[in-house]
């Protein structure tokens, strides 16, 4: 239960930490660390060399706009999920991160961590596909802005290629007539979801239902995101929309649930997520 | 030979020094190397809670962070809470008179978690309390006193004019 060896960088400044990852390509980088270290403790990872981003004053940014919210390298879970501005522009965002393990965790950890790390039972990887949001990433060569959509490649696995760094995660902010909700179940409070949804709904000008997406954590090897507008129909038939989510997945069984109780739950959590997203909708509509 | 790296923290108000190899976890620093063993080490990859110090005022899993990385911030340690004459923190009484211990292996946890918890939140619903301490277990006690001993030390807390 000890990390193995490893050579520890620590960077002052972005442009020396993309010049050692340059230097170290098999290295990792060390934000949080409460993903990676666990690995390390478990020996499950062995990385030759850590890059620690931590004294980087640059990356611990969280800038709040009106076209978004965009979480720099070093922004804690703790600092966005207490933020009021990015909360108002895009309130999905800290509504996840209150599931995101426990408090004390949410203190070290990153946004941007959380997501390169591409754990598929994750919150925050669903928030940004539901969103449509983006990741950025440097390397010594340039930088590149990676749509969530290609950003997760399987369990464990981003597009961030040897020697890159996220630098930041944008987040959309919420359009107008739009609701959001987030909601998943796990065994034990702050433990890994069985299954979870982040739901949003945007209303038309006559307050019918325009757009309905779902991102899901949990049931696929990276989040899935469906398009449940067709299903869930101008008047918001959500029933019917769980119930073409049930048709369309195809959990896996383990230790903690099986493939048959994950589908029903998704349908059940889907029903619950799609209706408080929709109330929240109408809301902002009328406001 | 693995390199070592020189390190300056302050630990309970006292600076400290210590030459300690990268993948020195800080629970071990504190434990082996500072010889204060009462921040207590369960699992090591962050479940338990056991661990928890205080970095900087905010609680963190000492077995989740590098040696290297708590260079140059203020860590507290349970021994750190009491007054500097010994006199038991507010948080630290209020566990006492509700025998919110029993073997005291989580204790030191508890004790920064909730000493942080009450900071933020003086005056704290059950709800909060519950969230607050979720990520810290306990063998013995069934929770049921750990809850109490939290609201016991709002109170103490309220009476003492809100000094940890
Ligand atoms: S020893 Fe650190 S959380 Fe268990
Ligand atoms: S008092 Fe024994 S583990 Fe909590």
């Amino acid at each position: 239960m000890k990390p193995p060896p490893f050579r520890h960088h620590a960077p002052r400044t972005a442009g020396e930490a993309l010049g050692m990852l340059a230097d170290a390509p098999q290295g990792k980088v060390l934000a949080g660390g409460q993903s990676l270290i666990p690995l390390l403790n478990m020996r499950l990872a062995a990385p030759p060399d850590l890059v620690d981003i931590n004294g980087v004053a640059e990356l611990d940014v969280l800038h709040v706009g009106d076209e978004g919210v965009r979480a720099g390298a070093l922004a804690r879970h703790a600092r966005v999920e207490r933020s009021v501005e990015a909360a108002a522009v895009q309130p999905l965002l800290g509504r996840a991160l209150r599931h995101v393990a426990h408090p004390v965790i949410r203190n070290r950890g990153t946004v941007v961590g959380s997501l390169a790390h591409a754990d598929p039972a994750a919150e925050l990887p669903a928030v940004l596909a539901v969103l449509g949001g983006t990741v950025e990433a440097a390397s010594a060569r340039g930088r590149r802005t990676i749509p969530a959509a290609e950003f997760f490649k399987g369990p464990l696995e981003s597009a961030l290629a040897p020697g890159e760094l996220a630098v930041a995660a944008f987040f959309p902010a919420a359009p107008p007539r739009t609701g959001s909700a987030f909601t998943e179940m796990a065994r034990r409070h702050g433990d890994y979801a069985l299954s979870g949804v982040a739901a949003v709904v945007t209303l038309d000008e006559d307050l019918r239902v325009g757009a309905v997406r779902a991102g899901y954590l949990g049931i696929a090897p990276v989040p899935l995101v469906l398009d449940l507008t067709e299903a869930a129909g101008p008047r918001g038939d959500w029933p019917a929309a769980a119930a073409y989510v049930r048709e369309r997945i195809d959990p896996e069984t383990d230790i903690h649930a099986s493939a048959r109780y994950r589908r029903h739950l998704t349908g059940v959590l889907t029903e619950r997520a799609l209706a408080t997203a929709a109330a929240e909708a109408l809301r902002r509509a009328r406001d | 030979m693995e390199d070592l790296h020189d390190i300056a923290l302050t630990v309970n108000g006292v600076h400290r020094t210590a030459r300690v190899p990268a993948r020195r976890l800080l629970s071990d620093l504190l434990r082996h190397d500072l010889g204060l063993t009462g921040t207590h080490v369960g699992c090591e990859h962050g479940v338990c809670g056991c661990c928890t110090v205080l970095m900087d005022g905010d609680p963190v899993r000492s077995c989740l962070t590098f040696a290297v990385t708590a260079a140059g911030h203020a860590v507290t340690t349970v021994e750190g809470l009491a007054a500097p004459d010994g006199t038991p923190s507010p948080v630290q009484r209020a566990f006492r008179e509700c025998h919110g211990l029993q073997c005291g292996f989580c204790t030191p946890g508890f004790l920064c978690t909730v000493t942080a918890l009450l900071r933020e939140t003086p005056r704290p619903t059950e709800d909060e309390v519950l969230e607050g301490i979720s990520g810290n277990l306990c063998r013995c006690t069934g929770y049921q006193n750990i809850v109490k001993s939290v609201h016991r030390a709002a109170e103490l807390l309220a009476e003492s004019g809100g000094e940890a």
